[in-house]
């Protein structure tokens, strides 16, 4: 364990996890759009930056984002000094002009005591607010269907061509785990539709209910070597058989 | 032939001087960056055929020879006569026949090819004498426009290989970095960083394997330092680089060269290959069990790949984008190994400071900022080109002295160091001197060496927004206090430029930035704001003249200012032809008038009048 010391309060973190994740057992609120548990952390949206320090440091203070910085013993930390909040209320209010519309990013703005944005609002704006979150959980489901592309101020989210993905396999991790909603699928429980490219879904053989793409299906039983009779029916279904089987043996066991 | 002694080495370097000393006479053609697009390689093919064709006594196609840039660009194409040091300026081809025939024949110097001073009016012979030379003080550019760069004879005649071969032979890696540290040298890459700390720290890394990687990237529009030194001495850069991989005990080493610069690409593939046959890379250098050899990465020209954790990703083929540097490359860089990266220049200073020793280096320049820096000295001065001076020299001596002044004899207003993320100087910086610290205590950095000099008709305003609008668009994009807040800083800009700003817009764009800075992922975002804060600094009544006044005193920004027709317009009626939007009027020999309404504000009048009728209000 390693002793550090959040807001005056002295706590225990675990060996290299992140300050964020001890920041966030403490019940603190810090906002972290681009980091969720299940990626790599980017660092990209800098709202979860605090102040660090040490007793050893002469006073010498740094600003760090909180979600990449690993815990160290003996570090002082501050989540919401003057700066700090200063510092995230030019970010949100960035972000408001870039996203104007986006029911996250305006909520949160608000909770900072920002409604409306200070600068211009930036022309052509959607609610991407380029995390990245698509593109890595995208790229550790090992597809890689959709990437950045270009840089600077033109930068987006596109898959290839932006033409319909074919690396893309359907599953919506990406429309899941995006913070502002921003990536729009449809799925009428025959079909699903995202970055313009149309799945079939495979149906549950025991109870007619759809489950997920064909593509998707086949994916997971060449590389993840799943069975191939696995997706025949749905995730209840295979519960159920379970819960039988179990209920069968007990019965065997009593017979026995 | 494999060179694996000292001795050998030496031997080698005596048959070459011997065999140049036999030369009565050298023909250099420089084929720097400046005289490449002036036509150098004709007049070098012109004397090439002349040569061939025709027997002159004592003189063979051998004295012939490609160079990289010899530094006065402004006076592209350079040909310089050696062991005379005349150089020749602006030579055409057909000056080429009397060159040889007057000056290499009859040592007759042509005068009308002789670099004339701009305050004296006086034509100087032999470059040394010539103010642009004679204040510079070279060491990274010791070879440019001496040596043929595609040839790796000629490197070790002028003393080439010496102190990689003291460094592996006879020094211990932790002696070596003692003598780098010792002699104070800081990355030439921008950041200033000690080199001597660097490579011990990873050095200490305990790994199987260390990189070294050499920065070619040169984002910075406008600089060619790097460029001419991969182009004219690339022996220089492998030579250093080798004295790094053995101090930290690398296997292999990286160059990346921007894909713009495809003749540094070819020169670095040739000096590495001629390397390897003399066994200077590859296995078991010198009989020792040290192996070394490099590659060549070509990167997309990007400007933020020039950032340290962006290239190191762009060579292992990811995206070029930075990442948080909680864990310092030096650690864990290239493939999550220690790795050492520098500059060119930086790597092209080290063979010197092995071979002389640091108390050599420290003698020049200043404290805490020893040896010298390459600059791209370009913009409103007379002598744009390639130069070198000891540390602490003062912009006044750059300009004035090396650069010979303004052209038109301009007023000077300000000086932009750093690249696009530098600052620019006014003229009570002038006798600051110039190292890391100085310029960065000024408001500006010291960058990779870029040098832009700006007389009385810029404008600060214009200035950073042509700045801004640079950052804007080669940031990554990763993270949103540089992506979005350069934006809103360079919408601003362009608000105060066209007469829409405010009261409180210079405020809010000084609090902007301070967010910027402390907000930003990398280097780029950090320093992003630089061209809005130095202009902001010391040209704030300019800025206020835009908000206050409307008015672009400078005469730059369209939307402020007007073009008025004087009566010192004779009719010549040219301005009237040049106008795109018949917005001039007025008949022959009778003086014209501009239709307000009309104007676009473009300039194109002003351009075109010879006789100053056109006032800019
Ligand atoms: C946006 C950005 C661009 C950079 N571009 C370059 C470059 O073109 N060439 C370079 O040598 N260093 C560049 N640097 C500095 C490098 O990150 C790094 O500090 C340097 O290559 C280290 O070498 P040195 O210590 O020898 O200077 C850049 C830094 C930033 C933040
Ligand atoms: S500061 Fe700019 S260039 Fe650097 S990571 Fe952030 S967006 Fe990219
Ligand atoms: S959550 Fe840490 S930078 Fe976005």
């Amino acid at each position: 364990m390693v002793n550090i010391t959040i807001n005056g309060k002295l706590v225990q973190a675990y060996e290299g996890e992140m300050l964020l994740a001890a920041i966030r057992r403490e019940n603190i609120d810090i906002p972290a759009l681009c980091h969720h548990e299940a990626v790599e952390p980017y660092g990209a949206c800098r709202l979860c930056m605090v102040e660090i320090t040490k007793n050893e440091w002469d006073g010498w203070k740094n600003h760090v984002t909180s979600c990449l910085y690993p815990v160290e013993e003996g570090l002082i930390v501050n989540t919401h000094t003057p700066t700090v909040i200063e510092l995230r209320k030019t970010i949100l209010d960035l972000f408001l002009a870039s996203s104007p519309h986006s029911t996250v990013i305006k909520k949160l703005a608000a909770e900072y005591g920002i409604t409306r944005t200070s600068y211009e609002e930036v022309p052509d704006s959607t609610d991407c607010i380029l995390c990245g979150l698509c593109t890595r959980i995208c790229d550790k489901m090992g597809f890689s269907a959709i990437s950045a592309v270009g840089r600077g101020h033109g930068k987006e989210i596109a898959p290839p061509l932006k033409e319909p993905p074919p690396d893309c396999v359907g599953c919506l991790s990406c429309a899941y785990i995006c913070p502002t909603h921003y990536i729009q699928f449809t799925d009428n429980g025959k079909e699903r539709t995202i970055w313009g490219k149309k799945f079939k879904l495979l149906r549950c053989e025991k109870t007619g209910l759809p489950t997920i793409t064909e593509e998707f299906a086949a994916y997971l039983i060449k590389h993840r070597e799943i069975p191939e009779d696995y997706f025949k029916i749905n995730d209840l279904s295979h519960r159920r058989e379970l819960a039988l089987k179990m209920g069968q043996i007990t019965q065997w066991g009593r017979e026995a | 032939m494999r060179i694996s002694t000292p001795k050998q080495l030496k031997e080698l370097q005596k048959k070459f001087q011997d065999r140049d000393n036999k030369l009565a006479k050298k023909i250099i053609v420089c084929h720097g960056p400046g005289c490449l697009a002036s036509g150098a390689e004709k007049i070098y093919q012109e004397f090439k055929k002349i040569l061939s064709e025709k027997k002159i006594t004592g003189i063979t196609l051998e004295a012939l020879k490609k160079t990289g840039c010899h530094g006065l660009c402004e006076k592209a194409p350079l040909v310089a006569i050696e062991p005379d040091k005349i150089l020749y300026t602006h030579v055409k081809e057909r000056h080429v026949v009397d060159i040889i025939e007057k000056t290499i024949k009859k040592n007759e110097i042509i005068p009308e090819l002789l670099y004339v001073d701009p305050q004296t009016k006086e034509k100087i012979v032999r470059y040394p004498d010539i103010k642009f030379y004679s204040h510079q003080t070279r060491i990274a550019l010791r070879n440019l426009g001496h040596i043929n760069a595609a040839d790796i004879d000629d490197y070790i005649r002028v003393g080439g290989y010496q102190g990689m071969v003291k460094a592996v032979t006879k020094m211990t890696p932790e002696a070596i970095i003692e003598e780098i540290s010792k002699s104070g040298l800081r990355g030439r890459g921008g950041g200033g960083f000690p080199t001597g700390r660097k490579w011990a720290t990873c050095r200490k890394v305990e790994d199987d394997t260390h990189y070294v990687i050499c920065n070619g990237d040169e984002g910075d529009p406008g600089a060619f330092m790097d460029r001419a030194i991969m182009e004219g001495d690339p022996h220089s850069v492998l030579e250093g680089m080798i004295i790094a991989a053995f101090a930290v005990g690398a296997r292999d080493g990286y160059i990346y060269v921007r894909e713009e610069y495809p003749l540094a690409v070819i020169n670095l593939q040739i000096a590495i290959e001629q390397a390897r046959e003399y066994g200077l890379l590859g296995e078991q250098i010198m009989g020792t069990y040290f192996s070394f050899d490099i590659q060549i990465n070509r990167g997309a020209g990007a400007f933020v790949c020039g950032e340290s954790s962006a290239l190191m990703k762009s060579v292992a083929g990811e995206v070029g984008e930075p990442r948080a540097k909680y864990i310092r490359s030096v650690v864990k860089g290239l493939y999550d190994k220690p790795t050492v990266l520098n500059n060119v220049e930086t790597y092209a200073n080290v063979p010197l400071i092995i071979e002389k020793g640091a108390d050599w280096f420290t003698g020049i320049g200043v404290k805490k900022n020893s040896g010298t820096k390459a600059f791209s000295l370009v913009g409103k001065v007379r002598n744009t080109g390639l130069i070198e001076v000891p540390m602490g020299t003062t912009l006044r001596e750059i300009i004035y002295d090396i650069g010979g002044g303004l052209i038109d004899g301009r007023p000077f207003k300000a000086v932009q160091t750093g690249g696009p993320s530098g600052g620019c100087l006014p003229d009570t910086m002038l006798d600051s001197p110039v190292d890391f610290d100085s310029l960065t205590k000024a408001g500006s950095m010291m960058g990779s060496g870029g040098m832009i000099v700006m007389d009385d008709r810029t404008c600060m305003v214009d200035v950073a927004k042509y700045f801004l609008s640079f950052l804007v668009s080669e940031s990554c994009g990763k993270c949103n206090p540089c992506r979005e807040g350069l934006y809103q800083l360079y919408k601003l800009a362009i608000k105060i430029s066209e007469g829409r700003g405010e009261e409180g817009d210079l405020e809010k764009m000084e609090k902007l930035s301070d967010m910027i800075i402390l907000g930003s992922l990398c280097g780029l975002g950090k320093s992003g704001p630089n061209p809005f804060l130095s202009t902001v600094r010391y040209f704030r009544e300019e800025y206020l003249a835009h908000i206050r006044d409307k008015k672009c005193p400078a005469g730059v920004c369209r939307e402020l200012i007007r073009f008025e027709i004087n009566d010192k317009c004779d009719g010549c009626t040219a301005c009237l032809m040049a106008c795109a939007y018949n917005a001039i009027t007025g008949s022959k020999k009778q003086p014209h008038v501009i239709n307000q309404e009309l104007c676009t504000h473009c300039g194109a009048c002003v351009t075109v009048c010879t006789r100053n009728a056109i006032d800019v209000f």
